[in-house]
């Protein structure tokens, strides 16, 4: 497609037929057509967080109620965020949210750039492996994490495998150790997305502009120098919008979660999703599942919103 | 025209859709039940019912939502009644059916109640779940009791065993097997798995009136005594004969462990004895129930109900159906010696039982009679889900080594549940 | 030129003469390694569905199956239990067809036309709209199931009432329709931050000339857009089919029984509590219900790059 930068047209005076009524619903037209997503979003987004939000000062059991309590569930997670020894189930989910939401994001995006800049090495064959490597996102998370529990117990799977082989000393049981079952999901997870990631920074490198390349390499640039200076900079866009995909994946990866670890022995598996779905609908404590879920959306809100701030804000300038 | 062209035909397409189910008026003859059975031999029990009512003329609409303790069904039923729109029953556990009931979103069904007695053969505890304030809104289907173990026959000949009647002789027995080079026990380390254990521990450890002293009544100083820390002690000897994978296993794979003897036992509630029964194991053959050593003569029970839905009068001759049909001794009977569990009835006849279920419907009537038939703390019968959750948390942790020592197990019990409460 | 024969004649344009022979052996050593770490657990989902029974309880998970057959996908789709009802998944697979079409079309749709709007009729305000309809991508779904039903039954009491009064409930009540409402819902932010990425890089003179030759809001749509919106309606077509495809919370919750969609098949397939694990059927069922999702990502997948390449991941 033909780059082309021009000024956005609202900053233009337009010669539009004014005063009539057809005019003015002209005028209006974009804004009419917008309106009713807006409006969906509106109510079954932010009207939803509200009355969330109204739910969490509330002591809401099985069903919701009217009964206001003030801050008291608050105070419990409060309270919950501390206890480190043993650690509670909230302090679990809060701990593992950042290194399975962490090695996710990282990982996805690493592994991602590294296959698309491998791939975008001129390969033979290349319509034969990006599907390869993209397929798994097709799969649904329960069935990704049921074929990765199979695949990596120590019984049946990978272990067992290699004991087979004559490697008797082998060892791999992560997802049989509370300790280590977190890595388990994000292993399963960054399988899963990886290829998705691969794909966003494939079409991000494709779609650069040749000039620019070449005139660089009359600079003398090396290989190295060109990716880190010159294309990894101009991808700012195509990070946005995989960080974008990524961490809302990682925050709703409840299926997986528990697929990959089985019902979350010892609690350590917890994350803030399993928690709160556990909370409202299990443990029949919703307004206590309500408040967690306003403090995750308060937690994301912090990380996401000066970014998208800073985002949109550089696109108009 | 092309992309309205695209959204008239999306739209069309979804209210074609509506226009094809639109069959409301007319649905009184249809029994709507959630249920999460999906497996073998409970689906077969369940067509069972589905049987009998059709002989009646009513139509039965499935919808079953598979997973865990009925997790991802709850929250089906939890949308469905927010929706005002519930079906006409659906299997439900424990406290929930309190929820609901306190909620007054159950129907009446005591009319049936009375003509059919119901209040004279159902045991008066399964009662505090089935009715609220005198009025019956749901019907008991077993009783489940989760102080059994099972073992492999040969397994037991093999090492020389014999039927453990106390804890330190279960200890001694789980020796022996490790010995013999058998994985002694088997489990799923799963928190619901290990808490349900640790029932039959607390049981074993301190008495039935200590499991009720604690569990039932809360009672501060028994969560805190040194015989609850014991009983920590005790599941902690327990973890030293599981095989290192049990971590996240489901219940049914240990079962298998079992049946296949490559363990010797598994400590697990009577519904284990359906996966026995469907690998064509026989009950004193190939394989033995005791109770968990230390339990004999109580009933630590759980018991799958159906609650009936604050229904449409339109539907609400469906719903008495569906449950006469449920209370009917031969569904009672047929159902349960496949789900391996004992008739929620005290008058359905045994003879259809092997000698587990016949072993199960003498203790249950004796336990009932001595007041020894007390709900399971792990399985929501005998605290609301809130405090069951803070009990599976602190069991899981302390099993897994987060919680380590009996003495701060206890205080974290304690701690837990004054916080859900 | 249109974006698509720019697509077409787009090629991987690095010159790779300084690449010696080691890097390029490396370069393929690393692709390949990665191809079969990525192909494994496939490999053995496939090989154990082609496996009875015994075969797989028995023997090694990677071993190739002594007499592959069809037998256990055969089951899975035609005789395996759904709850009571032992007709396979077959009837499943439609419900999630009529589903998951509208919700595509009408989530993609009206992505387009927000896009447009949010590039090319921008308004005070226009950046705020966007960032909180990009914000709603972040709502944890958990949260929003009890709230989503009340207003779900409200519907269904119109459909009620329409049912009594035209005989007709017009889609009001009607599962399907319910799952198509919410999948939509929940998809705009996503599918108008792709279309007002690829719409944000479109020259916008040809819609200034276009308003001056007297043009409106739609026919420049129709006539401008539209025609060029190709590559990214594939991308998010692709997407939004993926998830909604995948989708197990919202169908287990909203249209339990027999109008679910295929994951709650499958769900009750696979995870029973109870019985003998059929693995050979549970994983032929697997595969079975991500078989329009594989297909879309094999047949679709250049498309899939080459749409993304045409503007979707650009800010």
């Amino acid at each position: 497609m033909t780059e082309i930068t021009v000024a956005p047209l609202a900053d233009v005076t337009m010669p539009r037929p004014r005063g009539s009524v057809r005019g003015r619903l002209q005028d209006a037209l974009p804004k009419l057509v917008l309106a009713p997503s807006f409006a969906a979003i509106l109510l079954f987004v932010y009207g939803f967080i509200l009355w969330t939000f109204y739910l969490s000062f509330t002591n809401s059991k099985a069903f919701a109620n009217d009964h206001l309590v003030g801050l008291s569930n608050y105070q419990k997670l409060w309270t919950w965020t501390f206890e480190t020894d043993p650690p509670s189930g909230w302090y679990t989910a809060i701990i593992n949210m950042g290194l399975f939401g962490g090695l996710y994001v990282v990982c996805c995006l690493a592994l991602g750039l590294t296959l698309a800049i491998l791939l975008d090495q001129k390969i033979r064959g290349e319509g034969f492996l990006r599907p390869i490597y993209l397929y798994p996102l097709a799969l649904s998370f329960i069935v990704t994490g049921t074929a990765w529990k199979l695949f990596l117990d120590p019984g049946i799977g990978l272990e067992k495998a290699v004991h087979d082989l004559g490697w008797t000393s082998f060892s791999f049981d992560w997802v049989v150790n509370p300790r280590m079952m977190i890595y388990c999901v994000a292993i399963a997870g960054i399988w899963a997305s990886s290829g998705f990631v691969m794909a966003l920074f494939l079409a991000g490198l494709r779609g650069i502009d040749g000039e620019i390349l070449k005139a660089a390499q009359i600079d003398g640039a090396s290989g190295f120098m060109m990716y880190r200076r010159i294309i990894i900079p101009i991808m700012r866009p195509v990070f946005f919008s995989a960080l974008i995909i990524l961490t809302h994946l990682a925050i709703k990866s409840y299926d997986l979660v528990l697929s990959v670890t089985g019902k979350n022995p010892g609690g350590a598996a917890e994350l803030p999703s399993t928690f709160m779905y556990s909370y409202t609908f299990t443990r029949n404590q919703m307004a206590v599942g309500s408040a967690s879920a306003i403090i995750m959306l308060m937690a994301i809100a912090a990380i996401m919103v000066p970014y998208l701030y800073s985002e949109l804000r550089e696109k108009s300038q | 025209m092309k992309f309205r062209t695209m959204l008239m035909a999306g739209v069309a397409l979804a209210s074609a859709a509506g226009f094809a189910a639109s069959a409301h008026a007319a649905d009184d003859k249809t029994v709507q039940m959630l249920h999460w059975w999906t497996s073998g031999g409970e689906a077969a029990a369940l067509n069972v019912l589905k049987g009998d009512l059709a002989k009646e003329g009513f139509a039965w609409k499935d919808v079953p939502v598979a997973g865990g303790g009925g997790e991802g069904a709850m929250t089906a039923l939890k949308a469905m009644v927010a929706a005002g729109n519930p079906p006409t029953a659906s299997q439900i556990l424990g406290y929930f059916a309190v929820d609901y009931a306190e909620a007054g979103k159950l129907g009446d069904i005591t009319s049936l109640a009375t003509k059919e007695n119901w209040a004279k053969v159902v045991p008066t505890a399964l009662q505090k779940f089935t009715t609220t304030n005198g009025k019956w809104d749901a019907v008991p289907v077993n009783i489940h009791s989760v102080n059994w173990v099972w073992i492999n026959k040969a397994v037991l000949e093999k090492i020389g065993g014999t039927e453990p009647k106390t804890f330190d002789e279960f200890i001694a027995l789980l020796d022996k097997a490790k010995a013999a080079g058998v994985i002694p026990l088997a489990l799923g380390g799963q928190p619901w798995q290990e808490a349900t254990m640790f029932d039959s521990v607390v049981a074993s450890t301190g008495g039935i009136e200590f499991y009720k002293k604690a569990f039932v009544d809360l009672d501060e100083s028994a969560l805190k005594s040194d015989t609850m820390k014991k009983s920590f002690d005790n599941l902690a000897k327990l973890k030293a004969y599981t095989d290192p994978n049990f971590a996240g296993r489901d219940w049914n794979l240990a079962t298998a462990m079992v049946i296949k003897g490559d363990a010797l036992v598994q400590v697990m509630g009577d519904w284990a004895k359906g996966e026995f029964k469907a690998a064509n194991k026989e009950a004193g053959k190939d394989f033995l129930c005791y109770r968990f050593p230390g339990t004999d003569g109580s009933v630590i029970y759980n018991t799958d109900m159906f609650a009936m839905f604050n229904v449409p009068a339109d539907r609400k001759a469906a719903q008495l159906a569906l449950a006469d049909a449920t209370m009917s001794i031969s569904f009672q009977s047929a159902f349960n010696v496949v789900k391996g569990s004992v008739p929620a009835r005290m008058d359905v006849p045994d003879t259809a039982f092997d000698i587990c279920g016949k072993k199960g419907i003498a203790d249950v009537k004796a336990a009932n009679a001595d007041g020894k038939f007390v709900g399971s703390m792990a399985q929501n019968y005998a605290q609301p889900p809130a405090v069951a959750g803070a009990y599976h948390d602190v069991v899981t942790k302390f099993f897994h080594g987060e919680i380590k020592t009996s003495d701060s197990a206890v205080t974290e019990l304690v701690k837990a549940i004054n916080a859900a409460k | 030129m249109s974006a698509a024969d720019a697509l077409l004649a787009a090629e991987p344009r690095r010159d790779p003469s300084r690449s010696s022979m080691t890097t390029r052996i490396v370069i393929y050593g690393l692709l390949g390694f990665f191809a079969i770490v990525y192909l494994l657990p496939l490999v053995v989902m496939v090989m154990t569905s082609l496996k009875p029974l015994d075969e797989v309880t028995g023997g090694n998970m990677f071993a190739l199956p002594k007499e592959p057959n069809f037998d256990a996908w055969a089951k899975a789709w035609g005789t395996t239990c759904v709850g009571l009802t032992c007709e396979g998944i077959k009837g499943y697979f439609w419900n999630s067809i009529k589903m998951v079409i509208p919700a595509v079309l009408i989530s993609t749709l009206l992505g387009a036309l927000n896009g447009y709007v949010l590039t090319k009729w921008r308004f005070a305000g226009h950046r705020l709209v966007f960032g909180l309809m990009l914000f709603a991508c972040f709502i944890p779904f958990q949260s929003v199931i009890i709230p989503m039903a009340v207003i779900l039954g409200m519907l269904g009491e119109w459909g009620n009432f329409f049912t009594d009064n035209l005989g007709v409930s017009l889609g009001f009540g009607n599962p399907t329709v319910n799952l198509v409402l919410v999948h939509t819902v929940y998809g705009l932010g996503f599918t108008t931050l792709f279309f007002r990425n690829f719409y944000e890089a479109f020259p916008t003179e040809l819609v200034k000339s276009a308003m001056i030759d007297g043009a409106g809001f739609f026919q420049i749509f129709r006539r401008i857009m539209l025609p060029n919106s190709g590559p990214i309606f594939i991308v998010t077509v692709i997407y939004q089919f993926t998830n909604i495809w995948n989708d197990f919370l919202f169908g287990a919750t909203f249209a339990a029984g027999d109008q679910s969609p295929m994951t709650v098949a499958v769900n009750n397939v696979v995870n029973t509590s109870t019985g003998i694990i059929e693995y050979n059927v549970n994983m032929a069922a697997a595969i079975i219900a991500a078989a329009p999702t594989l297909f879309v990502y094999v047949v679709a997948g250049r498309y899939f790059v080459r749409g993304l390449m045409a503007g979707a991941v650009k800010g």
